[in-house]
């Protein structure tokens, strides 16, 4: 094999997680109150829209999950086979010209040439501060000034078009697939979904969709011959690291919200149950843990880690082992800052539920404590859960910026947008300001929390429109 | 109502027990004082004299939990756990691992942050509320509707954002007023304005939309239509009988924070140079300044349970229902 | 005084919910007048459009949801639904006044009393700090609050619920409107009060000669309080007429059966009449009479046009066919007559084993002070309640809300755990059954729920939630079996076989509670708890779930322990009955002999508080106050300090028990 796969610890969890919606997918579609409220996500225009703008994201974040090492390339054919040592994820693979393409400093987006001046000495002799031409982007321009504006356009057209023709296939299949589960011609389908007819916002989910497939083929088409949001001091591409931070949002968004959420529903329900010393024992624990200020329990936390990583370095193997275990860890605390507030939520839905009449029937039936709890009660709750998990995601996302800014977030080596909004905030005292890394970081973040935020919107309305949403 | 708070405080010892355990552990038990050594010291080149020389400095010398050299009391006194996490319960804060009184500096940064603290929280308060009654007064018209929507926006941009683009407009590009910097006295208002107005332009997102939700469901209830029945006007309705109820859980809900507010806000201090407990806690952060850490994490658990406490008070103080029990 | 000048005028009212293809037309066409000083009642069941009506004529309809689609409301000679929003201010509260089913809630919990009233006098009229006190204590008193001084600076939450619909109605008076518009004022409270309330109102109208629109479902209200009544269904109205036609001759079918479902003593030998089927929904346009496809009078012509409006005597008015002289009915068909099932009961030979035997139960719930919650009382919910139910047979235990009725049917279940007492069914001890031991036996011993809406897991089919107490009891050996156990059940309830793949909010009240029968049957038991399982169905259904009930316990033999407060069921369903006040049982006995000749004074109260159809105008026994806090008892007899007859013993001792010829006995001194 060229390669050997690597699985991750924080791979394993996304997979398990993705595997976990599937199963509950797959179990909700044939019972039809499971299925009632999705249905009505469904219909909501803005959040099937923002439901579009994550899909693009979860796609990114998942290629970027699937790590493995490359086989190196040896001259003796006898020799044993090696695996370089660096972790490469499918995403690096694709983006590979970016990856290398490292210039030697800031050069602004789409720029020929670097951002600073730097002396240079021409072949007569004389020395001349000149902004010197870059090396992997717009080499194949003479005169870059008079041609590059016709350049990108014509790079980006084409790149729109070919995303345009991949979309109007998708288009095409989908229309198929409708025309097929509805029993209905697919022309028939084709009209009411032009007209917007039908209950699924399908004519606004595709202009999305064809947007975003059309400015990323625009986008990555522009990459192979621009930095297209320009580089970092180090001259990395920052449309790059932009991608690249993707999965490290989605990572801690979602990571979080598995870890925490075992225990916020096992004590939550239990203590709002079982009532008495266990209510008590549950209520000491959250009380404790949501005393100490959020921040400070994490930096705690990421500090011990940090203690303990740098004093047993030779416990991870490789770089992208021990950035991978602090992006866990990372999770893992916030994990514990976070569960207590669905924890609290569920033992008070829980103490509701417990009065009702169908719980005391069931106990009046001799039905056991856990069939009770797994049969009324967990069902009966799990609209909290999903509010909760889907309110929760875009606040952890913006949260990791925060932390990585204060130096407790994830690896300084990972990408992230926290990450690059550290390493750039100190240029904007820069004259001429730099503000591609900060605008690219901001922007991306930006688009991911808002759709997060309205697809939470939709989720919470369709699920329970008078549950309080609490920042 | 004095036995409900006297049974409050007492339970806050429990509380405070347990986070100083959970200190403790995390800071002398997952990793030991000779970690923390090595961590300043650096892994390599180091000498064991070094270490003995760093610990004893620090008084991190003495065993955990139990001094079996000690006599008597002091089996039990002379130890990291007594010096270091029991002392706390006295407010002595010791000394911090670079040598300075804790408690000093506590006492010196905290007006800075409550400076900034205050002013954000109460005009953010305000301005929150005026904002979700006009959305309410205007519920189900396209003003609500895209105010919610604009709501929804500013939640999703990131502090960083807003702080990042306030000093480069006002500070930078405007010259309005310093991007950066503290002064004691009437001075530290043109350092001030800066900070708090960022703070309640990032808060009107996720509070107009809060409370314009606890708004709505109070104008649903049976008492509102009773008072339109009265013949009151819409405005009467909202003002004398929405908001008052309303308020309860709106200032209940806030006043957890309140106590809270002298720790400061983190990445506020550290933008504008304020210096308060906020900075002071990213310097130690950074610096791995772990008993200072350690006397945050107290006083901030202390200054909550504190808070919680509040809110008890204010319960019974707004509603009249929990008042008269 | 009723002087036949008009008041109010509806004329072709709509309102409706929702957009337009969906549009419930909750109000569809509504027509009447109340004139000055008239009561005038609309009467119908849940969901008819009543309350919708009354909360149109103020252009109260909650926006924007709904909206008033087509109509006029003339008060005197204003046309309101012409008037801006600002216009209705000054008619609210000013002309018309209103007050709500829920006093709990209708209330702002954070102003005072007195501030609630003022603000009503202030916004209608000018007056000076003092003069506004005065008129808020006036006010106050009138409505029979004593102490109005004190009362006018407490909050709602300090009040009873009796307490508070009087501070509504003081409320609703404060700017003395020419009509009070009633929405279901006494549906909340419990039959003493409600006695009280009604009393209050009609002298506050004899006072001060306003016009009254009573909104209700409850025949003996209307029987007590209306001059006129309209009958609502389906969102218009269907007979009109004076109290005394109403009640001599109803003409209109759906009227008749009405009538015929009301559970009494006279109907106990035969089933009750009911009315088949469920209330149309609204949401779609009818070409015929509305009541047609449940009405046994019905034939081809009522489905396809609707009936007119026909006068049939002085003010008696119907919309139906049968009444209308231009209309001839092709075949009369006599309705059907009620299948009569044979009724055992008491006949019956085994009726003399006794299944439950219930000694001095006790249910304390501690209330807890201070700084480490140390007990420090007890509210004494039930406090040493002794009866026994016979196999087959029915009791009934009767009492007001508050009394510990529902907890003593809990405590003797074990689902909450009673404090001391003993329950012996089948020769064990239930009290001192453990674990497993009393899993299997929770079997033998059911309980029915009064909210048939959440005493079903909204999230399982009905077969599942059927299923779930046989696999928990280890009924029918395997699935198939089980199924067809269910299906089985479900016939006998009378629910369509198919019913089991459905879930429960597809149901209807009356329906669901079908459900929950079919479900505590599964189980064979031979004693079920009803606890209060019609008080939240409509009159026409409630009949059917008797009658199932009734047929149930014949075929089965089954015992019920009849949770109730009303007293029409009682006398339809038990052979004894038990009277509960204040945690204790007062009185019990043979159901003909408590309920003809009942001996305690409580007893007596609460049977005269009942309005009564058949007897209206008769003298009543008034009760004065509300039932004390369990929590604090009043020391000797409870019932003391509202009582009647009090003597001082009763302040001393609490009396002993007195047996009037067998089995029926009560604790009063008046008869030792």
């Amino acid at each position: 094999m060229p390669f050997t796969p690597v699985v991750l610890t924080t791979d394993a969890l996304l997979f398990l997680l993705l595997a976990a919606a599937g199963g509950y997918a797959w179990y909700a579609r044939r019972r039809e109150h499971l299925r009632a409220p999705w249905r009505q996500v469904a219909r909501s225009r803005l959040g099937m829209m923002a439901a579009v703008v994550l899909c693009a994201y979860l796609l990114v974040g998942i290629a970027d999950s699937f790590h493995l090492r490359l086989r190196i390339a040896q001259p003796d054919a006898q020799a044993a086979v090696r695996y370089s040592p660096e972790v490469l994820s499918l995403l690096d693979l694709a983006t590979g010209h970016l990856r290398d393409a490292v210039e030697k400093t800031y050069s602004a987006p789409f720029a020929a040439t670097l951002y600073v001046r730097e002396t240079v000495t021409t072949p007569d002799g004389t020395v001349a501060r000149v902004y010197p031409r870059l090396r992997h982007a717009a080499t194949h321009l003479d005169d870059p000034e008079r041609q590059r504006l016709g350049d990108v356009l014509a790079t980006a057209a084409t790149g729109a078009l070919q995303g345009i023709a991949l979309w109007a296939l998708a288009v095409a299949l989908l229309l198929y697939g409708l025309a097929r589960s509805g029993r209905a011609r697919w022309r028939t389908v084709l009209r009411q979904v032009a007209r917007d007819e039908l209950a699924v916002p399908w004519r606004l989910m595709l202009i999305t969709a064809g947007v975003l497939i059309a400015g990323a083929f625009m986008l990555a088409n522009l990459s192979f011959t621009y930095h297209v949001f320009g580089t970092d001091k180090v001259g990395q591409d920052v449309f790059y690291q932009t991608v690249k931070s993707i999965r490290t949002g989605l990572l801690i968004g979602t990571l979080t919200t598995l870890v925490m959420l075992p225990f916020a529903v096992l004590l939550g329900l239990v203590a709002g149950y079982f009532g008495r010393w266990v209510d008590d024992l549950i209520q000491y624990l959250y009380t404790t843990l949501n005393s100490i200020p959020g921040v400070l329990l994490i930096a705690a936390g990421i500090l011990s880690l940090q203690v303990y990583m740098a004093n047993h370095p030779q416990r991870f193997e490789s770089f992208a082992e021990s950035a991978d275990l602090r992006l866990l860890f990372l999770c893992l605390i916030l994990g514990v800052t976070s569960w207590t507030g669905l924890c609290r939520l569920l033992r008070g839905e829980t103490l509701k539920l417990r009065e009702l009449e169908y719980v005391q029937a069931a106990t009046a039936f001799g039905v056991r404590h856990l069939g009770i709890l797994t049969r009324h009660l967990l069902p009966n709750v799990m609209h909290v859960v999903f509010i909760t998990v889907a309110l929760d995601f875009s606040g952890l996302v913006l949260a990791e910026a925060v932390l990585s800014y204060v130096g407790i977030g994830v690896d300084p080596s990972m990408n992230s947008w926290g990450n690059m909004i550290n390493q750039a905030r100190l240029e904007m005292a820069r004259e001429p300001v730099v503000w591609w890394s900060l605008l690219a970081a901001f922007t991306f973040m930006f688009a991911l929390v808002l759709a997060a935020n309205l697809l939470a919107d939709a989720i919470r309305d369709a699920f329970d429109p008078r549950l309080r949403s609490v920042p | 109502m004095t036995a409900y708070l006297v049974r409050r405080l007492l339970y806050a010892i429990p509380i405070l027990i347990g986070v100083n355990l959970i200190t403790f552990t995390l800071f002398f038990v997952v990793n030991t004082p000779d970690d923390m050594a090595h961590l300043h010291l650096g892994v390599k080149h180091v000498t064991p004299e070094a270490i003995v020389n760093w610990k004893r400095e620090r008084g991190y010398d003495q065993p955990l939990v139990y001094n079996a050299g000690g006599e008597g009391i002091a089996k039990l006194t002379e130890t990291i756990l007594f010096n270091k996490s029991i002392s706390l319960f006295a407010f002595r804060f010791g000394a911090s691992d670079t040598g300075r009184d804790i408690g000093y500096d506590i006492r010196q940064r905290m007006w800075p942050s409550l400076a900034i603290a205050l002013p954000t929280f109460l005009v953010g308060i305000l301005v929150n509320i005026t904002f979700a009654m006009l959305l309410a007064f205007f519920r189900a018209t396209y003003i609500d509707v895209w105010g919610v929507v604009l709501c929804v926006i500013m939640m999703s941009i990131s502090t960083l954002f807003y702080i990042i683009a306030g000093q480069y407009l006002i500070g930078k590009l405007w010259h309005l007023v310093p991007i950066s910097g503290y002064d004691t006295g009437v001075d530290a208002i043109k350092f001030l304005v800066l900070p708090v107005l960022i703070g309640v332009v990032h808060g009107i997102g996720s509070g107009t939309r809060w409370y314009r939700t606890i708004f709505l469901e109070e104008i649903n209830k049976d008492y509102v239509r009773t008072a339109r029945a009265k013949g009151l006007s819409e405005l009467r309705v909202l003002f004398r009988h929405v908001l008052q109820n309303a308020l309860i859980p709106i200032l209940t809900g806030a006043v957890v924070v309140i106590p809270s507010l002298f720790m400061g806000s983190l990445i506020m201090e550290a933008f504008f140079g304020i210096p308060g407990l906020g900075s002071y806690t990213i310097n130690a952060i950074n610096q791995q300044d772990f008993a200072v850490v350690r006397a945050m994490v107290f006083l901030g658990a202390v200054l909550y349970i504190l808070g919680l406490i509040m809110t008890d008070i204010a319960y019974t103080l707004a509603d009249p229902r929990v008042r008269f029990e | 005084m009723s002087e036949t000048q008009p008041l109010l005028r509806v004329e072709d009212l709509h309102t409706g919910f929702g957009v337009e293809e969906h549009m419930v037309r909750a109000v569809d066409g509504v027509t009447f007048t109340v004139n000055r000083g008239e009561a005038y009642a609309l009467l119908g069941e849940s969901g008819c459009g009543k309350s919708m009506t009354a909360l149109s004529i103020l252009k109260l309809v909650p926006m924007p949801a709904g909206r008033i689609t087509g109509g006029r409301v003339w008060l005197g000679d204003e046309d309101l639904l012409r008037y801006p929003e600002v216009a209705m201010r000054r008619v609210r509260g000013r002309r018309a006044a209103m007050i709500f089913q829920e006093p709990m809630t209708s209330l702002n919990p954070v102003v005072t009393v007195g501030g609630q009233i003022a603000e009503t006098v202030m916004h209608h009229s000018r007056l000076s700090s003092a003069a506004l006190r005065a008129r808020v204590q006036e006010s106050l008193s009138a409505v029979g609050i004593p102490d109005p001084e004190r009362r006018a600076r407490e909050y709602p939450h300090q009040l009873s619920g009796g307490m508070k619909q009087r501070v509504m109605i003081a409320m609703a008076l404060a700017a003395r409107p020419d009509l009070l518009i009633a929405d279901e004022p006494t549906t909340a409270l419990d039959v003493t009060t409600q006695a009280q309330v009604l009393e209050l109102i009609s002298a506050l109208r004899d006072d001060t000669g306003m016009a009254l629109l009573l909104i209700t479902h409850d025949l003996g209200v209307v029987r007590e309080m209306a001059d006129r009544i309209g009958v609502m269904y389906a969102g218009h109205i269907i007979e009109e007429a004076p109290a005394a036609a109403f009640f001599s001759a109803p003409r209109h079918p759906y009227t008749q059966a009405l009538f015929e479902s009301l559970p009494s003593a006279r109907h106990r030998t035969a089933p009750l009449a009911t009315i088949k089927g469920n209330v149309p929904r609204l949401d779609r346009v009818f070409p015929g009479c509305r009541f047609a496809s449940r009405c046994t009078h019905a034939w081809e012509l009522c489905e396809t046009h609707a009936p007119r409006w026909v006068e049939t005597g002085a003010g008696h008015a119907v919309r139906c066919h049968l009444a209308d002289p231009a209309v001839t009915r092709p075949s009369p068909v006599m309705p059907e007559p009620p299948v009569s099932a044979a009724r055992p009961g008491s006949t019956s030979k085994e009726a003399d084993r006794q299944v439950l035997d219930v000694r001095d139960l006790a249910v304390h719930f501690p209330v807890r002070r201070g700084v480490f919650k140390r007990i420090v009382g007890h509210v004494r919910a039930v406090d040493g309640v002794s009866f026994s139910v016979r196999r087959g047979q029915t009791l009934a235990l009767v009492g007001e809300s508050g009394c510990g009725k529902t907890t003593a049917g809990k405590g003797l279940l074990q689902l909450i755990a009673p404090t001391r007492g003993s329950v012996m069914y089948a020769g064990s001890e239930l009290t001192r059954l453990r674990g497993e031991a009393l899993r299997r036996r929770r079997a033998e011993l059911q309980i029915i729920f009064q909210d048939p809406f959440s005493s079903m897991n909204p999230r399982m089919l009905v077969a599942d939630i059927i299923e779930e107490g046989m696999l928990a009891q280890a009924v029918g050996a395997s699935a198939a079996q089980r199924r067809r156990l269910i299906d089985t059940l479900l016939e006998d309830v009378g629910l369509p076989a198919d019913a089991g793949r459905r879930y429960p909010h597809e149901f209807s009240g009356g329906q669901r509670q079908r459900i929950c029968i079919a479900r505590a049957l599964a189980v064979r038991p031979s004693l079920i708890v009803c606890d209060e399982p019609t008080s939240a169905l409509d009159v026409s259904v409630q009949a059917q779930i008797l009658n199932l009930l009734k047929r149930l316990q014949s075929e089965h033999g089954l015992a019920y322990l009849f949770i109730t407060h009303n007293i029409a069921v009682v006398a339809y369903l038990a052979d004894t009955v038990a009277v509960m006040y204040l945690g204790r049982l007062v009185e019990e006995g043979p159901v003909e002999a408590v309920l003809e000749s009942p001996r305690h004074p409580y007893t007596q109260a609460l049977l005269s508080a009942v309005p009564a159809i058949d007897s209206p105008g008769e003298q009543r026994i008034r009760l004065g106050g509300e039932p004390p806090s369990p929590a604090n008892p009043p020391g000797g007899c409870h019932f003391h300090p509202r009582c009647a007859h009090a003597m001082p013993v009763c302040r001393e001792r609490y009396p002993p028990v007195v047996s009037f010829n067998g089995a029926h006995t009560a604790r009063c001194f008046l008869y030792e």
